[in-house]
């Protein structure tokens, strides 16, 4: 079990650190949020070809550089921290480990290489996202590969170029491919209260898809496991950056003739709210997946991602009455963790038999 | 020396010197005079300056041969280390051999009725006299005091000075006539815990820790020990090797009588290891609101566990910060042991309030309900955990003052 990042592990993280700082500033995010795509490709083009963020996590042999959900877990809490605005987790993430662990070796040699690079944006259509247990109800693909249905929730559906969909077939789910601006596939932006993520309702019908690979009940829950680590990260680097940043305003912020962070009440929530962090970071810091002995199911992904949504749950008042960036922090660890965490809870309950909260 | 060295070093040892027939004294010595006996201590004082991997090594080779090893439960240790950080080379000289052989017993006198969260406002009096320093005050909440030789003692030698400048720290011989112990029942039934009634009892000059007015920072360091103790959990010293010969017996029976005061700490800590067994003798298990809370205390109990380990390995690789890094583990612990009680009573149902021959599992869920309070009182409040948290980790800005004057002044209890 590794506690502690390796020097590689550390001089990557800097090297991201610095990257995030510089390019995704509250400027940046604040001007990307108002607009549709809600990225900067050059930005884009500057993390994919400078520095291969994209192809961290996926296999050498399909492109990417064969590291694993360490190093991009520190990644993603970079980007949380920063609030990046881009189609990294759509893209790199959850397409990119759609395509490693559903589809055929003759699709993943043509596509994955492509996601590793950055070259072209693709996003995965669950059509619930809601209700992963449940994919495959809404969207559903006829023997010849034709796509019907809509799904409510694609993120980075209106800029992404391709589409992967997990559509139900007469026994089981298939991934198929599909272009984004293919006959037969209307896209309409959706309108979010988390500015930093853009989302959007794709409808299919009778799109001609490719099919690339099969779903299984096992393939889908190890999915699940790495998306959901990597979502957990992100929301770390999004809660480690409200916490700094709500200590550090109590310091400077006087009522009643003294700062507010001298008043016990406040130093409790505080104190709390880093233990919380630091138990959500000791899980974090586990590479691979735990197999508890009794279960004997990884279901550790799901509760590290909810402890981070626990630790900004509980800040309800600050983020509101100042900067707007933490009003972005709290609006986006909130979306997000909104809609992952009832997938996961309902992704969860069956497999396990411990509904997880 | 090399890890393959050491355990070299140590088998001859213990080939040329163990027998099962020493007594535990004489084999105890053997161990102090060779530096086995506390390896990790300094050179100079009994030890060989082992580093904590090197300690380990140690500890292995103690345990596969069944070795029996140096006095290790209760207040001794944190008395011990103490005098290592803060005593004179004589105090460090008379007092550590006879730790580690076991031959005195310890407790530790700190808290008071009118002082606990306010440690620093101890009111118990040290008068300076011509070759001694007489002692008048009582203490409370002091474990293992019936049988100990000696306390660690804070107590106030000056009462014009702001508080934290006037206390001074003590051993004290606990087997005078001015000391009385009396033991305190507690609701679950055990009395682990005594009230010491000091009246004019004396100290020795030399017994004085660190200089007067120095009490304060020494004992800030053995709180600090005490407190890393909790994150870790509680090692209630291992049950005897069974094994025949004197040196085996009589040190089951030193652990019969150090060990009685903590029977019932591991329900203290809401005994997280027997929710899934009751919930399944049950049926619990099948209710989902208990699976729910179950799920919350395996996240909680896992990344405790984690996390202890990784303050563990960052200070023993000579990080800073003792004392915030323990505060965190021990709010844990407290947060953990609430769940955990809380999970029991809702497998258990009213059958938990059973305390009789009917009770659920002979008795060990209902003492664990009403033992789990303590948690968060014992060694520091969580109120005081998240204080120095919020202030010493976070930097927080510290609350103003209303006691920064001489001591005499400050509004106490009873006045």
């Amino acid at each position: 079990m590794q506690t502690v990042l390796s020097d590689d592990q550390v001089q990557f993280k800097h090297v991201v650190h610095r990257f995030f700082d510089t390019h995704s500033t509250t400027t940046a995010v604040r001007a990307l949020a108002e607009t549709e795509t809600g990225f900067d490709p050059l930005v884009w083009s500057q993390l994919s070809e400078t520095l291969g963020l994209p192809g961290t996590h996926l296999p050498e042999q399909y492109g990417g550089h064969g590291f694993g959900p360490v190093e991009l877990g520190i990644i993603q809490e970079e980007m949380g921290r920063t609030l990046y605005c881009g189609p990294f987790f759509s893209s790199a993430v959850m397409a990119g480990y759609a395509l490693e662990r559903f589809a055929d070796d003759a699709a993943k040699t043509e596509r994955l290489p492509q996601i590793a690079d950055g070259s072209i944006r693709a996003t995965l259509v669950l059509d619930d996202l809601n209700h992963p247990s449940q994919v495959g109800r809404l969207i559903a693909a006829n023997q010849a590969g034709a796509l019907t249905g809509s799904a409510p929730i694609v993120l980075d559906g209106c800029s992404a170029e391709v589409f992967f969909i997990v559509a139900r077939e007469d026994s089981g789910l298939g991934l198929y491919a599909l272009a984004a601006k293919a006959p037969g596939a209307e896209v309409s932006a959706q309108d979010s209260i988390d500015m930093t993520r853009k989302v959007a309702r794709v409808t299919l019908q009778e799109a001609a898809g490719t099919r690339i690979g099969s779903v299984t009940p096992q393939s889908l829950n190890r999915f699940w496991d790495l998306t959901s680590v990597a979502l957990a990260h992100e929301m770390i680097g999004g809660a480690s950056r409200l916490l700094d940043e709500t200590v550090e305003y109590t310091k400077g912020r006087y009522q009643f003739g003294r700062p507010i962070g001298s008043f016990q009440a406040l130093k409790h929530r505080c104190a709390d709210l880093l233990m919380n962090l630091e138990f959500a970071k000791a899980r974090l810091s586990m590479p691979g997946f735990v197999w508890r002995r009794v279960i004997k199911r990884p279901f550790i992904p799901v509760w590290r991602k909810r402890w981070p949504q626990t630790v900004l749950w509980r800040w309800r008042g600050p983020p509101f009455s100042f900067e707007a960036v933490l009003v972005l922090l709290g609006r986006t660890t909130r979306t997000f963790g909104l809609n992952a965490q009832n997938a996961m809870k309902y992704c969860w309950a069956r497999p396990t038999g411990i509904a997880l909260g | 020396m090399s890890h393959d060295g050491i355990k070299a070093a140590l088998e001859g040892f213990l080939d040329a010197e163990f027998s099962p027939d020493l007594s535990l004294v004489e084999w105890r010595k053997r161990l102090v005079s060779a530096g086995w006996a506390a390896p990790s201590w300094p050179d100079a004082y009994f030890g060989r300056d082992f580093s904590q991997a090197e300690a380990l090594v140690v500890s292995q080779v103690f345990a596969e041969r069944r070795v029996v090893g140096a006095a290790q439960v209760g207040p001794r240790r944190l008395a011990a280390e103490t005098i290592l950080a803060h005593g004179t080379h004589e105090q460090k000289q008379r007092y550590l051999p006879k730790i580690l052989t076991g031959e005195h017993a310890w407790c530790q006198l700190f808290s008071e009725p009118g002082s606990g969260s306010d440690l620093a406002g101890a009111s118990t009096r040290a008068d300076r006299k011509a070759d001694h320093w007489l002692i008048n005050g009582q203490k409370v909440w002091n474990t293992s005091a019936h049988h100990a030789d000696f306390g660690i003692l804070v107590a106030r030698s000056n009462w014009d000075l702001p508080k934290h400048q006037g206390l001074s720290y003590f051993l004290i011989d606990m087997r005078q006539p001015g000391v009385e112990v009396r033991p305190l029942k507690q609701m679950n039934g055990h009395a682990s815990f005594n009230e010491v009634f000091l009246t004019d009892a004396r100290v020795a000059l030399d017994d004085l820790v660190g200089g007067e007015g120095q009490g304060w920072a020494v004992a800030t360091a053995t709180l600090s020990i005490e407190r890393q103790g909790f994150a870790r959990g509680r090692s209630q010293g291992a049950p005897a090797p069974a094994s025949a010969g004197r040196v085996y017996e009589e040190l089951a029976r030193e652990l019969e009588i150090d060990n009685e005061p903590y029977t019932w700490y591991p329900q203290r800590e809401g005994r997280p290891d027997l929710i899934l067994q009751r919930a399944q003798e049950t049926g619990a298990i099948e209710d989902d609101a208990v699976r729910q809370e179950m799920a919350k205390l395996v996240c909680l109990t896992e990344a405790a566990r984690i996390s202890a380990d990784q303050v563990s390995a960052h200070q023993k690789s000579g990080g800073q910060g003792m004392l915030p890094a323990g505060s965190i583990g021990k709010l844990g612990a407290s947060v953990i042991a609430r769940q955990a009680a809380h999970v029991h009573t809702m497998i258990s149902g009213a059958s938990a309030m059973l305390s009789g021959p009917e009770s659920a599992f002979e008795g060990v869920i209902a003492e664990t309900l009403i033992s789990v309070p303590a948690i968060s009182i014992a060694g520091g409040t969580d109120e005081i955990q998240r204080n120095i948290i919020a202030e010493r980790v976070l930097g927080m800005p510290k609350e103003q003052r209303m006691d920064t004057g001489p001591f005499r002044d400050i509004p106490r209890n009873g006045q």
